[in-house]
């Protein structure tokens, strides 16, 4: 994609990376190189397992960490040369929160109003709005430790929006959630992405989540993106279904790993243990024929799943590791 | 810019505090707490061979005075790692307001708090049989307001660096002790053996309190007296930049 000067709500960045001094002089690379772009109005998934780079990734975007190398443009501001430009456009949700357990809510959201240059007056009008907005109706007296765990994420996404930014980044919104809190804060940022047009950007390791609220999903291991587009094209790239076949042993499952990888057709094929996973263009029609073979190699499996290929698979067969880990 | 956002900090910590009544019962008790324990012992202590010369009080309350500016701003790192726990440290430093203003908002409510304890003490102490004209106590806030200011900053510096209230605990303890026996507050330095005076000398505070005490004395334009304040302004001023300095180091 060609480097454009960036618009408003939008995100370009090129082998943005982050190294840390550690003992005896040994660089720890915590994010390799990340290229990324995001279009204005998008949600955008950053999906990887804990310790992938996410959050650091996010914080470097939104001038909280000084990147070590690479470039950035967010919203419209150069992040090495502008971090004030990009910190006036953009909301930042983190992981921690925002509030002070026995901070009463209208507070913390005026001083946060007050930061970005609105008069009291308006903050107090806005939070409001938006508590009203997110359900959060009438709670403005309370303190932030006498809500629930969805209401305070609710209430951190308030704060992150006081300013009406442009670009949201949403860091873990959902996690510590039960189902239907997580599904309601779904509806909730959906909505902020279909009325205000806002951007958002959420990290999240989450496969449901990534999969029903992303337009566009990032995947990141280890510090480097392996993967990106729609959660409906990185299925399709898996040509096929996804096979989950279980041994009685490690042995049996090493012999299966080599008839699987020998078969026509057979793809992604990663073992773990016992457990051997693959893809398999028309599954359904080809499993006897496998379970024949295997057989037949004195590898017998003791279980077999065949199902429509989840985010999860496109994972595993992009990392070799299961997200669930 | 700055002073608008350091007024939006300090308003939201003085707003925090003010709503918590143990905060504001324990701050006005405190000195006069210290005036009912200490003052007892301070008559018996001032007959002692070595007491400096002069009225007890006006030795003893410019003492109390120093003692609150350092230890009243010294704790106040424990509330900057709730806040950072909280992720309010991070929020605010993703807002484009300047870094020195999060530190100075924060420090100013410490100012202005012990500013106000400092009154009190002195009022009740005036009960007690302190005199001295209004000039000198308005000196003796305004250096109660110069060390707290830096005492804070330093606090709230080590505080955010440190992120550990098991580490931050063992560094107050390292410093307060020596600090309160090395200035002369409780304990006339004439009475140390030669080594501990000389370690006494190297004490910024026993200078500060030296410097007070002139003042309390009525030696305003005293060599002494200008040397205390200065040694004052200069930590609030280095207080102020390191802090400002932490602030900003926690991007990158």
């Amino acid at each position: 994609m060609a480097e454009t000067s960036g618009e408003a709500g939008a995100i370009h960045a090129r082998g943005l990376r982050k190294t840390y001094a550690g003992r005896k002089g040994q660089e720890v690379v915590a994010v390799t190189g990340v290229d990324l772009d995001v279009a204005p109005g998008e949600i955008v998934g950053f999906l990887g397992p804990n310790g992938a780079g996410k959050t650091t990734t996010l914080k470097m975007l939104a001038t909280l960490l000084k990147p070590s190398g690479g470039t950035a443009n967010v919203s419209g501001c150069d992040l090495a040369a502008d971090p004030l430009g990009v910190r006036k456009r953009i909301g930042y949700v983190s992981q921690a929160g925002s509030t002070l357990p026995d901070a009463p809510l209208m507070l913390e959201i005026e001083s946060q109003g007050r930061l970005y240059g609105l008069s009291t007056k308006e903050a107090r009008r806005r939070g409001l709005e938006l508590m009203e907005a997110l359900d959060l109706g009438g709670l403005e007296r309370r303190k932030s430790q006498n809500l629930s765990g969805g209401q305070r994420r609710r209430l951190d996404i308030v704060m992150g929006l006081i300013h009406r930014p442009e670009l949201v980044f949403l860091d873990e919104p959902t996690t510590g959630l039960d189902p239907q809190a997580r599904a309601n804060l779904w509806e909730h940022i959906r909505r902020l992405r279909d009325e205000l047009g806002t951007t958002i950007f959420l990290t999240t390791h989450y496969m449901d989540e990534a999969d029903s609220l992303s337009d566009r999903l990032l995947i990141i291991d280890k510090g480097e993106i392996v993967g990106e587009g729609t959660a409906t094209k990185l299925k399709a790239e898996l040509k096929g279904d996804s096979l989950t076949l279980t041994f009685s042993g490690g042995e049996a499952a090493e012999t299966g790993e080599e008839v699987a990888a020998g078969l026509e057709g057979a793809a992604n094929v990663v073992r773990q243990g016992n457990v051997l996973f693959l893809n398999l263009p028309d599954g359904a029609r080809a499993l006897p024929g496998l379970i024949k073979r295997l057989s037949d190699a004195g590898a017998e499996p003791i279980g077999a799943e065949l199902s429509r290929p989840t985010l999860d698979d496109v994972f595993l067969a992009l990392t070799g590791r299961s997200l669930r880990e | 810019m700055f002073w608008r956002d350091t007024w939006t900090i300090f308003r939201r910590q003085m707003i925090l505090s003010l709503r918590n009544p143990a905060w504001v019962l324990i701050g006005l008790l405190q000195p006069i707490m210290y005036l009912t324990l200490f003052g007892p012992l301070l008559e018996q202590v001032a007959s002692v061979p070595g007491f400096p010369p002069g009225d007890s009080w006006k030795i003893f309350v410019p003492g109390l005075l120093v003692q609150l500016g350092i230890f009243g701003g010294f704790f106040v790192g424990f509330a900057v790692i709730a806040e950072w726990r909280a992720g309010v440290v991070d929020r605010m430093l993703v807002s484009p307001a300047p870094r020195g203003a999060l530190i100075l908002g924060r420090v100013l409510r410490d100012v202005v708090s012990l500013t106000v304890q400092g009154a009190v003490l002195m009022a009740a102490a005036t009960l007690f049989g302190l005199a001295v004209p209004l000039y000198v106590m308005g000196l003796g806030l305004l250096l109660v307001a110069l060390l707290g200011g830096a005492f804070s900053a330093f606090s709230y510096a080590a505080g955010l660096a440190l992120k550990s209230e098991d580490s931050f605990a063992p560094l107050i303890n390292m410093f307060a002790l020596p600090v309160l026996l090395l200035s002369g507050i409780l304990l006339p330095m004439s009475l140390a053996p030669r080594w501990l005076q000389v370690l006494s000398d190297i004490n910024p505070f026993k200078h500060v309190v030296d410097g007070l005490r002139a003042v309390f004395l009525g030696d305003i334009l005293s060599m002494t007296a200008a040397f205390g304040f200065g040694l004052a302004l200069a930590l609030m001023v280095l207080g102020l930049w390191v802090g400002a300095r932490v602030f900003s180091g926690q991007v990158k």
